[in-house]
């Protein structure tokens, strides 16, 4: 939390004037119940009515400066907030960008939205109450208390009990209440989660005819639930009947007090009722603080887990070399490969084992190398090596015969055309998506792009055409399509590496061919990529590399791994059996 | 198909009467509460005791100022009698304001428990056309949100108002029976404050709004692109990202600003007016004194009084609005709760026991939108044992097919039959409880892994749970997990891959061992070493069993019996393997595609 108080540094007037302001206004609140003693005792006391009107005045005057005070500090509280909150939501933002890959799958998207939306909110409505009460209401609370004083020693003595009293209700309950609340939390949560499930479920609930089994867990849920919110409801529901009777408990001590006092002369009639007031104007504040206080919690807790996105670093750095350096350095030899895999490791963070172990190849120049094996084989694990998503553990990953650390990473990512395995397009129209991977690619360029992705067809069918809307997500779209979309973002930025991470899947087996051997026919001879789970697809690339459990299984063309990889021909026939290969 | 039409009748009628609804909307919300009406009553009664206790305390106070009055003028035994009222008003209020909490909590939480739990008996038999065609946020907001803030507002609103008016009528008479005068000034004056509040609300209205929009956009942003941040980093674009960020950031301090700031005038403002008040009062008061038509205590208790008495008004005006929100988050519930249920099983359902395998299509018509034809004219016949397998490009509709034999959706004409029975004539339970079912989208509930296998059959004992799961290849993997088979997966299936899942889904089939079978064959997911003795299982189980397959693998088509390809969400061949090669038609072209380069 202390960390994002930098984001208060240039309201650092606002931050100290908005309390001040505040401050002022509750100071003249408290002289209020003064001037209207002063009235009691000596303008109706000495029936001086010109005395009272000027009192009267004097009220009036209080609270227009209270007014403009408050309006002040409000504006002030407001600026600070507001700023405060927009600093510290780009500079998340910004943070997030600059994660590295093993960062996001540790903390989760879904986490860090949650942090940019609402608990950024939370903070920048705690800041702005902060500024506005935190000051006001202890000042009130204490500031009655001393002006009891400056009326009545003895008396106010009553105010310094009932403080401490008063204190250890509100904060006692607030202790108590506070993981209650926590636990309604969690139980809400799981009704929540109960409701989305049996959504997402219906078809397999309904096929195994678990609705009332479901129905069951959910009454359950549902009134632990209940429970638990009558339960806390009841104890945070004795703060009110509690203060109340402490500070009317109070009340009937001043009025006892109050009397002897009077009756010996020490006080006067007019005194007692400035003394009550401020009793009165104590219980008040007090709600408002309870109150402000539940707020700023929340605020802290929200606060706390945006410091801690905040403070993590990226753990990846990247280098300077830019790609042309890169390029006249090695001479644009025609034997320098593409990519040069030397003894690679990489094991994820947290993870128990490696997902790649001693892996070494060399992609040449314009050669499709294609990547197969099994679920959870390291297939993916490997391509993302490339574009360094991640940093292998140990061995080296070579880019044109430069090590990949060297490389500036915007300039490296910006010749590697990724497809990933998730086809993610977002809202906007089609060719807008087409241009994240080339942002000056002409419309022409663009029509290319669609025509070696087989994307061409159904775009044209598509009403405007490449301009036609895509929702968030691509949801307007088939699978298929938004696979073809995503392989014509990477191809329209003519990649020198391009990468499909079984990318085809949802493509059927004529359009995946087609696909295939539009790639192949490009003039800009790119090194490709294919890793897929189907034999079909890497069969007729120059090497083919066979991953099984993070290890290299076999490299070597389609005969030859079909001579002598067990894994290869394991895989190859479980897709087409033997007398179909035969048939071929 | 009549259903539907009653159910966009009925759809259109609730539209047209949109404006009578508020009524009808309340009308429901006291039907929910009829249980509960004793409570409200109580709470009801409660309030007005704590409301005119509250009020005569400082009339007590004031008592008591009037018998202190200078040195050796303090009358003892009086002032004592005061503060014993005092004291036990004190304790009946604190009591009643504690009871009334109980009342309401126990009312409002109970409230929302039966809504939340009609809500969901209702979600349980809606029609798949109604979930199908709601994004689940939608509904699920609708159970949780709406349901707390119909709550918040309708509930507490309602006390608050209830609370709120008591203590103006109870305030104004305890001023009259004090003094009518004042009590004037303070009635003309307090409707300044309520005017004031209402005209900053009504400025700040459209900040607010504006606030929420932006916000509104901002959120999708961040949504968009922190939900794909690993897209946005491989294409570079995270410049250009933050910069599109930060021109909505820049709009919403601004809107922020001012929604914040204009709003929060307002306390400062009624507070203002709240001081007029009491000077008012204050003048009014003294000079009454002065000229001996009122006490001092009476004076004082005027004061506290003239406190009192604005603050509702504040908080009434706060409760209209939430109100009005409370009626629309209302309506959303009911309007979820009244929706149409999928058709009821006729009285006399069958409820087959003995299925075996035959099923039989009759001129059956069907489409998801009347303006759109899907499948028409489609007859087919299996007998038990037969397996069907069905094939085309992606997105040809194959899971149309799926949804009519597991009954998620009716046809418009014709019938299917299962056993020589109108799958409409027999339960749901018993037709459902027939097939097994295996879809590539695969769904894990939230739970450990044996209660997601023993989901078809949860009496299976521990033997035959292991037998299923290695049955399906998924043993040795789940006997690695930290917890074996008690590891808890969570909402999808975290820390497992979708190859895993799927085999979970197969272990939960295996375990139910059902007549007939719909499998959705893996394009990609699986790997394929497991594959094959996935096959072999599935092999083993399609024995004796009518078998629909959503096939992509080469082998499985052909050994199918019978082959329906579509495309475009028709069946448009039908036959084995070699019929359709002779064809010469789309099916040929799909083979042939598969082996071309």
């Amino acid at each position: 939390m202390k960390s994002l108080l930098v984001h208060l540094k240039n309201y650092k007037k606002e931050s100290v004037f908005a309390p001040l302001f505040k401050m002022l206004e509750a100071l003249f609140e408290l002289f209020v119940p003064l001037v209207m003693a002063a009235v009691i005792d000596v303008g109706i006391a000495q029936s001086d009515r010109p005395y009272i009107i000027r009192m009267c005045f004097v009220l009036v005057a209080l609270g227009m400066i209270g007014l403009v005070c408050s309006i002040t500090a409000q504006y002030f509280a407001a600026k600070a907030a507001a700023g405060f909150g927009t600093g510290v939501r780009h500079a998340l933002f910004e943070h997030i960008q600059k994660l590295t890959f093993s960062e996001m799958d540790e903390i989760g998207s879904s986490t860090l939205i949650t942090r940019m939306t609402s608990d950024i909110n939370q903070v920048q409505s705690g800041v702005n109450l902060v500024l506005r009460l935190f000051l006001r209401s202890p000042f009130i609370v204490f500031g009655a208390m001393i002006m009891a004083f400056t009326v009545d020693t003895k008396a106010a003595l009553i105010f310094v009990v009932t403080i401490p009293i008063l204190s250890v209700i509100v904060f006692g309950i607030m202790l108590i209440t506070m993981p209650l609340y926590k636990k309604v939390q969690s139980d809400l949560d799981r009704v929540l989660l109960m409701t989305r499930e049996n959504l997402t479920g219906v078809r397999v609930i309904r096929a195994f005819n678990k609705e009332n089994d479901e129905r069951e867990r959910f009454e359950e849920g549902n009134q632990a639930l209940t429970d638990a919110q009558k339960f806390v409801g009841r104890i945070s529901g004795l703060m009110n009947p509690l203060t109340y009777a402490v500070v009317n408990g109070a009340i009937i001590v001043l009025i006892y007090a109050g009397a002897i006092r009077v009756n010996v002369g020490d006080l006067t009639q007019g005194e007692v009722v400035a003394l009550l007031n401020y009793m009165s104007q104590i219980l008040v504040e007090l709600v408002k603080l309870a109150n402000l206080i539940i707020t700023v919690t929340k605020a802290i807790a929200c606060g706390n887990r945006i410091g801690a996105v905040l403070r993590i670093t990226p753990d990846m750095e990247s280098g300077s070399l830019k790609w042309e350096d890169a390029e006249r350095m090695s001479g644009k030899g025609k034997n320098v490969p593409a990519v040069e895999f030397d003894h690679v490791t990489l094991r994820y963070k947290g993870a128990g084992a490696d997902s790649l172990s001693d892996i070494s190849f060399r992609a040449e120049r314009g050669q499709t190398i294609g990547v197969i094996g099994g679920t959870g084989a390291g297939k993916s694990s490997l391509v993302n090596l490339i574009p360094r998503f991640y940093d292998a553990a140990a061995g080296g990953v070579k880019i044109f015969g430069r090590d990949i650390r060297e490389y500036d990473m915007d300039a490296l990512r910006a010749r590697i055309g990724m497809v990933m395995q998730k086809s993610v397009l977002f809202k906007g129209t089609i060719a807008e998506n087409i241009r994240w991977g080339k942002e000056d690619a002409t419309d022409a360029e663009i029509k290319e792009a669609l025509e070696i992705s087989q994307a061409k067809e159904f775009v044209d069918a598509k009403e405007g055409g490449m301009d036609f809307m895509v929702e968030q997500g691509g949801r307007n779209l088939s699978g298929g399509q938004k696979q073809r979309l995503t392989i014509a973002r990477a191809l329209v930025r003519k990649p020198e590496i391009l990468i499909m991470d079984d990318s085809a899947s949802a493509l059927d087996f004529a359009t995946d061919a087609e696909l295939r051997k539009a790639i192949r026919g490009m003039k800009e001879n790119p090194t490709v990529f294919i890793v897929s789970q189907r034999a079909s697809s890497v069969q007729y690339a120059d090497q083919i590399i066979v991953l099984d459990d993070g290890e290299m299984a076999g490299i070597g063309t389609h005969e030859e791994l079909l001579g002598h990889c067990p894994a290869y021909q394991e895989i190859y026939y479980s897709q087409f059996p033997k007398e179909a290969a035969a048939n071929e | 198909m009549n259903n539907e039409k009653n159910t966009a009748k009925k759809t259109e009628r609730r539209q047209e009467s949109g404006k009578v609804s508020q009524a009808d909307t309340l009308r429901e919300v006291m039907h929910h509460l009829g249980r509960y009406r004793i409570f409200l009553v109580f709470s009801i009664l409660l309030a007005a005791v704590s409301v005119a206790l509250t009020l005569y305390i400082p009339k007590l106070t004031g008592n008591a100022v009037d018998y202190i009055i200078s040195e050796g003028n303090v009358d003892f035994p009086d002032v004592f009698r005061v503060m014993l009222q005092i004291g036990i008003c004190t304790g009946i209020t604190a009591l009643a304001q504690w009871l009334m909490n109980v009342c309401n909590n126990k009312m409002t939480y109970q409230v929302v428990r039966d809504i939340r739990n009609e809500a969901f008996r209702k979600i349980e038999i809606l029609p798949l056309r109604y979930i199908d065609g709601h994004p689940y946020g939608d509904v699920v907001s609708r159970v949780i949100a709406d349901v707390d803030q119909f709550a918040d507002g309708l509930l507490m609103g309602f006390t608050q108002l209830f609370t709120g008016v008591a203590t103006i009528i109870g305030t104004f008479g305890f001023m009259l029976s004090v003094n009518v005068t004042i009590t004037f000034v303070v009635v003309l004056i307090t409707p300044v404050s309520f005017l004031v509040a209402n005209f900053i609300a009504k400025r700040t209205f459209d900040m607010f709004r504006l606030q929420s929009e932006t916000r509104g956009e901002q959120t999708g942003l961040i949504d968009e692109m922190i939900g794909n941040q690993k897209v946005v980093q491989a294409f570079g674009r995270g410049k250009d990202v933050t910069e599109k960020f930060d021109e909505i950031n820049e709009r919403l301090r601004d809107a922020s600003l001012r929604a914040t700031f204009f709003s929060s005038i307002t306390n400062p403002a009624t507070r203002f007016v709240n001081s007029l008040v009491y000077t008012g009062v204050g003048i009014t008061g003294a000079f009454a004194v002065v000229g001996g038509m009122l006490t001092v205590g009476q004076l004082s208790s005027f004061l506290s009084y003239a406190n009192q008495y604005t603050k509702p008004f504040n908080e009434i005006s706060g409760v209209v609005t939430e109100f009005q929100n409370a009626v629309a988050c209302a309506r959303r519930i009911f309007d979820l709760i009244g929706e149409e249920p999928q058709t009821p099983e006729p009285e006399d359902a069958v409820d087959l026991e003995k299925i075996r395998g035959n099923v039989k299509a009759e001129d059956v018509s069907f489409s998801y939108d009347p303006e759109q034809k899907l499948i028409e004219h489609f007859n087919l016949t299996v007998k038990p044992g037969q397996r069907i397998a069905i094939v085309g490009p992606t997105g040809c509709g194959k899971t149309t097919l799926i949804n009519l034999l597991m009954r998620f959706y009716d046809v418009d004409k014709g019938t299917i039959r299962v056993e020589d029975v109108d799958v409409r004539e027999m339960t749901r339970r018993s037709l459902r409880a027939g097939y097994g079912m295996v879809l590539q989208d695969t769904w894990l509930k939230t739970g450990t892994i044996r209660e997601n296998i023993t989901m078809g059959r949860t009496d299976a004992t521990e033997e035959e749970v292991i037998a299923a799961a290695k049955a399906s290849h998924i043993h040795s993997f789940i006997m690695r997990l930290p917890e074996g088979y008690d590891t808890w997966i969570t909402e999808d299936g975290g820390g497992i891959s979708q190859g895993q899942k799927q085999l979970l889904c197969i272990a939960r089939v295996m375990l139910c061992r059902p007549p007939m079978l719909i499998l959705d064959e893996a394009t990609s997911s699986i790997d394929t070493r497991t594959e094959i003795r996935i096959q072999k299982a599935f092999a083993k189980l399609m024995e004796g069993r009518t078998t629909f397959i959503v096939a992509h693998r080469l082998s499985t088509i052909r050994e199918a019996d019978l082959i329906l390809v579509m495309r475009d969400g028709k069946i448009i061949e039908q036959g084995n393997h070699g019929e359709l090669l002779e064809q010469n038609g789309f099916y040929r072209h799909l083979y042939e595609s598969q082996f071309s380069q």
